[in-house]
């Protein structure tokens, strides 16, 4: 089985606290990849290492075979690396359309031309409209980002990176403060791409994880304490103890 | 069509200015209109990166300056026969002075840009305002070129089949210069880049996720906002005919900071409307008090508190649109 994702002792420190201590993970290709943990674990200090907002210390990270450590996170998303946000990062004065549109654009390229009329590429909104037109949000299209509910500005978050083609989707707490309903409908698009796109997953919901994940890592104080299947980790004492606390504490 | 009204309004007011000018027999309104037009320029080439980009430059009357001393510099070596460093001749042709100096101003925008954008926020701004400093007094201690006095052009430059002596001639091509500048500009801000830089002001983080490198699209727009405030410098320099330190002095950076918000930030004819309220308001306010500064200050305290997005946005609110 081959690895879109590889990570090699990790590290990243800040001042005395380890954030990240020598994690090593893989993700296998075409497969969903969760990774759990307790507040202050380092779930979103590993991700924003993988996607280039955040220089790690020590440590190797390969997508799909290639070394990218060290490069800039627009080149790590040129090379199919897309992310979403937890707390949702959208264009607010934009439309749903506008946003999804300027994804497109920005994968499609040749956008240093001044002299052409963005509104006249009619293959960005053309694939703009076909994402949508697959998602919750296809009656929306023309409404401000800034006028959207919680949920639907989650649900733009997925369209928005899976505009940009990943091979890699790193999806930071997509159900955060989602209904319940928002979350069975998040869970089932992103079933929708099971096998299409490779997910790590970081997710507090455990009934989004153990629905979706084919693979759970349990991240504690920045260490991986175990991977396995969903069973596995249910049945871990370890994990039980990092998220119920041990008997007499 | 209904979007056409404004630009064909502005157009012709400017166009029948002289008439009216003379009409009236105030002369000294076809030279505020002139000046509009010139500061419009520069504040709609500021509103590219200030308002489109969402970089808060304070020192864009730096590249002004640089432009009007282009005019200026060639003017005096075509005068005195001298090469310019000894390599190329001056010149007095509007032609070819408005290019070289908005290349000039471009190149100084891309060495400035180059090192402020490594920066963000307060840092960015008190850079930028550094840096226009450095040039103001790079100029005011050029004693070859008139140190402190500047450099005085006898003669606008020539333009070929023109009387460039006739000041009316001079406003018209002021005006098609601006014409053509807003035409182009009207193109920039809805191109493929223009949609970019929007997403920048209002995400970078999000841009940088979609895979955009900001640094380098923040300082191409830096760039073309020099080249912008250049040429106007250079129209000023034909216009005044004559240049000086003061043109780039960093009051005149704030000035032009303040036309772009009086107008309305991101909006494409908020920097006319701003130039134009500015000016019309120093016109009519210096004539009226010495203290004129005092009463633009609470003018622009007003526009600031409550109208929301400048004279564009009591426009949009006026026609019933969003928001």
């Amino acid at each position: 089985m081959t690895e879109i994702l590889r990570i090699e002792n990790l590290q990243k420190r800040f001042g005395g606290l380890v954030a990240t201590d020598n994690v090593t993970l893989d993700v296998h290709t075409g497969e969903i990849h969760a990774l759990i943990g307790p507040n202050g674990a380092g779930k979103s200090t590993l991700i924003n290492q993988l996607c280039g907002e955040l220089r790690q210390d020590a440590g190797v990270i390969h997508l799909a075979g290639r070394d990218i450590s060290h490069m800039p996170a627009p080149e790590r998303v040129d090379l199919g690396l897309g992310r979403t946000f937890q707390v949702t990062s959208l264009l607010e004065d934009f439309t749903v359309v506008e946003n999804v549109g300027l994804a497109v654009q920005a994968r499609d390229g040749g956008n240093f031309r001044i002299f052409d009329r963005v509104s006249g590429r009619s293959s960005i909104w053309e694939e703009a409209g076909h994402l949508l037109a697959g998602s919750l949000l296809d009656d929306r299209r023309d409404a401000r980002v800034a006028d959207l509910s919680h949920g639907e500005k989650k649900q733009l978050e997925l369209v928005m990176a899976l505009a940009t083609q990943p091979r890699l989707l790193l999806l930071d707490e997509p159900m955060a403060g989602l209904g319940h309903l928002e979350s069975q409908q998040m869970i089932d698009t992103l079933n929708g791409l099971r096998g299409e796109i490779s997910m790590l997953l970081v997710e507090h919901d455990m009934e989004a994880v153990f629905a979706l994940a084919d693979r759970i890592s349990v991240l504690v104080y920045g260490q991986i304490i175990m991977t396995g299947t969903a069973d596995e980790v249910r049945n871990d004492p370890r994990v039980r103890e990092a998220y119920l606390g041990t008997e007499d504490a | 069509m209904r979007k056409l009204i404004l630009p064909v309004l502005l157009i012709a007011i400017f166009a029948l200015m002289p008439l009216i000018a003379e009409l009236v027999g105030k002369n000294a309104l076809m030279t505020l209109s002139a000046r509009i037009l010139m500061y419009a320029m520069a504040a709609a080439s500021l509103n590219l990166i200030l308002g489109y980009g969402g970089m808060v430059s304070f020192g864009h009357a730096a590249y002004f300056g640089v432009g009007a001393y282009v005019v200026g510099i060639l003017y005096s070596h075509w005068m005195s026969e001298v090469p310019v460093f000894g390599l190329f001749p001056g010149s007095n042709q509007l032609l070819v002075t408005l290019p070289i100096a908005m290349i000039v101003s471009g190149l100084a925008a891309l060495l400035i840009g180059a090192l402020s954008l490594r920066t963000g926020g307060v840092q960015f701004i008190m850079i930028t305002l550094a840096f226009a400093q450095m040039i103001f007094f790079l100029f005011v201690s050029l004693t070859a070129y008139g140190g402190e006095d500047g450099i005085i052009i006898r003669r606008a430059n020539e333009v070929p089949g023109l009387n460039m002596r006739d000041k009316t001639t001079v406003y018209y091509v002021i005006l098609v210069v601006a014409v053509l500048y807003f035409a182009w500009m009207w193109r920039v801000v809805n191109s493929s880049f223009g949609q970019v830089l929007k997403g920048i002001r209002q995400n970078e983080r999000r841009m940088e996720a979609m895979g955009v490198a900001t640094y380098r699209y923040k300082l191409y727009a830096f760039v073309l906002a020099g080249t912008g405030a250049g040429l106007a410098g250079a129209l000023m320099a034909n216009f005044l005919r004559f240049t000086s330190p003061d043109m780039m002095h960093w009051t005149k950076s704030g000035e032009m900071i303040i036309m772009v918000i009086l107008g309305g930030l991101g909006t494409f004819f908020g920097p006319i409307l701003g130039a134009a309220a500015f000016l019309i308001l120093e016109f009519y306010l210096a004539d009226w008090t010495e203290h004129w500064q005092l009463a633009l200050g609470l003018i622009l305290l007003v526009v600031v508190l409550f109208t929301k997005g400048g004279i564009m946005g009591v426009i949009a609110r006026l026609k019933g649109g969003r928001e």
